[in-house]
């Protein structure tokens, strides 16, 4: 194995709040022209007394130039993906650049969401095409994509709950909603904030909760179950068909949380298992690309008899005309303003026109298939283990390992090795949701972008990291090494003398902390 | 068949050397965890696949062509998305692969990309004067509906009152954030009256509503017909004398010429991120922001993700997140309401813009939008049997009347549209008592020339 001699760019790169001078302009708009400067006069007395700005804000002033090298040194001391990033529940895909440059004509940058839908006949072909796709993989009867986020559209789920039980007069003894320890915390969190209260369940001996568990939880106060499967070790549970009829005959909805459908698209159909509900997010398994969390879309879909709950407006076909449907009693409303972030439409568009049927069946196999090659190599490293080992069956497109007798014979972390595998180029993994069921955990997942060969180096990388963990810790602790800056210190940023989220707290605390009078 | 261009493991050799490597006979072995009655019946049916570039790009720009774009048409269009100009190198840099694909990263390994963010912060903190500022939200009335839910939880209570000329877009995210009356939590909205001269609060009405049991007054400036709020030291200070939390919600770029929500004792500010240099994109260039003093009493409310400066071990900047815990990922439902993705490439959009605007781009910005704006508004209230709402007072946005003309707005802008205007969003539905009202928004992007050609067009089309 040959590692990558690898090192960031180190601009020591000020904070653009210290650089610049007096008196340089990064953007010039002009004045305006004589005839409405005559006709309306002063522009600053045209703001109401009282309400003019007095103070200019402090502001950095540069030129163009310098503005555009600054972000180009943030962008250089950014690994950001540039390596191999394997972060597992993320789906690192490929994002068409054919999306970016289609994004950025015009024709979509330039729109204007209240345009009048006969001006926006493309974009309204286009996501009703995304929504025909969508169907098509989860069976469902109609999509949204209001949603900015997985989390946003878990959010929707509980709305649109909320809805369906007040519609039939049941809400106010509806009031919980059942999850599990293994869901996405963003299921019980959205849930919680809609209102409901939260039922968790544990995972058991076959790495799910069992049937009579969830049974013992749900009742005539069961509003929905929200979950994911497979999760995030890789566990499919098998069982789940009965849970939907479980909660069902108790007349609850059941959400399918479809955050890890990399391992199981073009194999099951949410639809078919029973569910009423399921969430997609384009940014991780469709191709839109991730931006460092967003703009994002969790793509909401249902079945006929919850379409009438969801955010409004919904686009809808008319002979070969697109349109706006915005007359929807029934409507939860909104969850956020106009109707998705449509650049990341155009890349799910692409990126599944691309794919096709089968392309999309074949990602699949070969996520599950890179999964497993990756756990036969990564078991055979010292120190390595898998969550559940009892659980021999193969485990879809990700699995949860533990690093926790490494941890116990050297003092390492996975925090510790997140943070020299990026001197060698590749990205952070991912290590766990809260709560950690799996100690010093890390979540791989290499889905159908990576090559063999990517894989192979990091896997390469991790084995090097663990034997230095054995042989020489301290490289391992006082990582990284190759990188734009060190590790962080021990200040607290816990603690409000500490924290500062912006560069005038920062300077306000500074000035304190050094005695200084400001 | 060919291997397919985005997944490098599709030959069929590589797919034997990595199973012969897992012991596995064939792929479908591997799939033995899910049982065959999950399995899906029948073909997946999807359009059929466009494998080369050449031809999906070739149906994409035949079906993107079918729209109509505000770069060809004259757009009046505002409320919430803004036709601003976007600068050349915003793009160029939201467009760096390093920005655009990743996920996450360390403190170390992706600090630039946390400075950039760490710059959106701090920039923005200085436009609005306020000092604790979060990583963004998913849009402007998401923001609002956090703040109001900070409010709530900060005070214990359970009212927030809003002025009656909010945006419905934003109100009706407002709305979902605030609960349902059958669960517990829900926070009860109510409208407060506008001053029919000046399109402001009534105060009046706002003293008559206010109690107690109010958690917070939110309003925006300007507000949603456009409209500077001249009385927002009055109505902060009548909240904060009912030990209620005062929330605005601001348009950004009106910061340069407008007073910051600092000067008028605001204690949470939302507002939308768009227009620092982010396009419209049919609204998916909407964002916002949550900020407020640093003081623990908000800090520890918050429900986005909050990225500190700090220093490394050998004293460099370096950025962190704090107070992790107290976000959904760190404590799932117990968590301040919850985070996730969010629009976080648009935050470095915005850092990128307002280094390059400066205090005097902010400045010039907003003083050559607000002349505009009012010398479109004075042409049209020149136009027989149109009138100017609220006359005085605005920003970017007005509000034009065609009752006067007998014409609905919907003929109205039916017309324009022939002549290659967009004319401004209806009004009618959401605020009937404002009659055949449209809002029309103008901003640096247009010259004198496109409000004369405005002016004309409308006065043929209502004659």
């Amino acid at each position: 194995m040959k590692l990558r001699r690898y090192h960031a760019a180190v601009w020591d790169e000020p904070l653009v709040m210290e650089m610049g001078a007096p008196g340089r302009r990064g953007v010039v708009f002009g004045e305006a022209e004589p005839g409405i400067a005559s006709a309306v006069g002063d522009p600053d007395a045209l703001v109401p007394g009282g309400m003019r700005r007095v103070a200019p804000p402090a502001l950095p002033e540069l030129s163009e130039p310098e503005v555009l090298r600054h972000y180009l040194h943030l962008s250089q001391e950014t690994l950001g993906m540039m390596g191999v990033s394997l972060f597992g529940t993320c789906t690192m895909k490929y994002n068409p650049r054919l999306a970016t440059e289609l994004a950025a004509r015009p024709e979509i940058a330039e729109l204007h969401p209240d345009q009048d839908d006969e001006t926006l006949q493309g974009v309204l072909e286009l996501v009703y095409g995304l929504d025909l796709i969508l169907r098509g993989v989860s069976g469902m009867d109609a999509f949204v994509f209001q949603p900015g986020g997985g989390a946003h559209a878990a959010y929707t789920h509980a709305v649109i709950t909320r809805a369906y039980h007040a519609a039939r007069g049941e809400l106010s003894r509806r009031d919980e909603v059942v999850t599990t320890i293994q869901a996405h915390p963003c299921n019980s969190a959205t849930a919680s904030a809609a209102g409901f209260k939260i039922v968790t369940l544990p995972l058991e001996e076959n790495g799910y909760p069992s049937l009579d568990a969830l049974k013992a939880a749900v009742s005539e106060r069961t509003a929905s179950l929200m979950v994911n499967n497979p999760d995030d070790m890789g566990v499919y549970n098998p069982e789940i068909d009965k849970w939907v009829e479980v909660v069902h005959d108790a007349g609850g909805l059941c959400f399918y949380d479809h955050a890890n459908f990399n391992g199981v698209m073009g194999k099951i159909k949410a639809r078919e298992l029973g569910f009423d509900a399921c969430m997609y997010m384009l940014h991780k398994t469709f191709g839109a690309p991730k931006g460092g969390g967003g703009p994002a879309v969790g793509a909401y879909g249902c079945t006929e008899e919850l379409a009438r709950f969801l955010p409004e407006p919904v686009v809808v076909r008319d002979g070969d005309r697109y349109r706006l449907d915005r007359d929807r009693p029934d409507s939860v409303g909104k969850v956020r303003e106009f109707w998705g972030n449509v650049p990341q439409l155009v890349y799910a568009y692409t990126w599944s026109r691309a794919m096709g049927a089968e392309g999309i069946r074949q990602a699949s196999d070969i996520s599950v298939l890179a999964n497993n090659y990756m756990e036969k190599r990564l078991l055979a490293i010292r120190g390595v283990t898998k969550s559940q080992p009892h659980l021999t069956a193969p485990r879809l497109e990700m699995t949860r390992y533990s690093l926790e007798a490494v941890e116990r014979d050297t003092g390492i972390t996975v925090f510790d090795v997140q943070n020299r595998m990026v001197d060698f180029g590749i990205d952070a993994f991912w290590l766990s949701h809260e709560p950690w069921l799996v100690p010093q955990p890390f979540t791989p997942e290499a889905g159908e972008m990576w090559s063999k060969e990517d894989i192979d180096e990091w896997i390469d990388a991790l084995a090097h990291v663990v034997d230095e963990a054995y042989a020489d810790p301290e490289i391992v602790r006082t990582a990284p090494h190759n990188q734009a800056i060190h590790r962080l210190g021990p200040t607290d940023i816990n603690d409000p003398a500490h924290w500062a989220t912006t560069w005038r707290a920062y300077t306000r605390k500074r000035r304190a902390r050094d005695g200084v009078a400001s | 068949m060919s291997a397919h261009p985005y997944m490098p493991n599709s030959t069929p050799g590589l797919e034997r050397a990595l199973l012969d490597a897992v012991g596995a006979p064939d792929v479908e072995s591997l799939f033995s965890q899910i049982p065959a009655a999950h399995r899906m019946k029948g073909e997946l049916e999807l359009p059929p696949a466009l494998v080369s570039e050449a031809a999906l790009r070739r149906h994409m720009v035949d079906m993107l062509a079918r729209n109509e774009s505000c770069e060809r048409n004259l757009s009046f269009l505002g409320g919430g998305i803004w036709q601003h100009h976007v600068p050349a190198i915003c793009d160029e840099i939201v467009r760096r692969s390093e920005f655009l694909t990743p996920v996450w990263g360390t403190p170390s390994s992706d600090h630039g990309r946390n400075q950039a963010w760490f710059e959106f912060t701090s920039q923005l903190a200085e436009l609005i004067g306020m000092d604790f500022v979060g990583l963004p939200v998913y849009s402007w009335g998401c923001a609002a509906g956090h703040a109001v839910r900070m409010a709530a939880r900060m005070t214990g209570r359970a009212h927030v009152l809003v002025p009656d000329t909010i945006s419905p877009e934003r109100l009706a995210v407002i709305r979902t954030y605030c609960g349902a009356a059958e669960l517990p939590g829900q926070i009860e909205i109510e409208l407060v009256g506008h001053d029919a001269a000046t399109g402001g609060i009534d105060v009046g009405d706002l003293e008559r509503r206010i109690s107690a049991r109010t958690a917070a007054v939110l309003f925006d400036n300007p507000s949603f017909l456009g409209g500077i709020e001249q009385r927002a030291v009055e109505i902060a200070a009548l909240a904060r004398s009912h030990g209620a939390e005062t929330i605005v919600g601001v348009d950004p770029l009106s910061l340069g010429i407008v007073a910051p929500p600092c000067d008028y004792g605001v204690d949470i500010v939302v507002g939308s991120t768009q227009p620092l240099g982010v396009h419209m994109s049919c609204g998916g260039g909407a964002g916002g922001f949550i900020a407020t003093r640093d003081d623990p009493r908000y800090a520890r409310e918050y429900p986005t993700l909050l990225l500190s400066i700090s220093e490394t071990v050998a004293g460099e900047h370096g950025f962190g997140i704090a107070l992790f815990e107290q976000t959904s990922y760190g404590s799932r439902e117990e968590g301040n309401d919850w985070t996730g993705n969010s629009v976080y490439l648009w935050a470095i959009a915005n850092a990128v813009y307002m280094s390059l605007m400066g205090p005097e781009g902010f400045a010039d910005v907003g003083r050559l939008i607000i002349a505009r704006s009012h010398y479109a508004a004075r042409r049209l209230a020149e136009v027989d049997g149109v009138r100017v709402v609220f006359p005085e007072g605005f920003f970017k946005e007005f509000v034009v009347d065609f009752g006067g003309s007998g014409k609905r707005v919907a003929e109205v802008n039916r017309g324009l549209r022939d002549r290659g205007i967009f004319g401004g969003k209806d009004l009618s539905r959401d605020f009937p008592e404002l009659g055949q009202s449209a809002l029309y928004c103008v901003t640096e992007v247009h010259t004198q020339g496109d409000l004369d050609r405005l002016a004309v067009a409308v006065a043929e089309v209502v004659a």
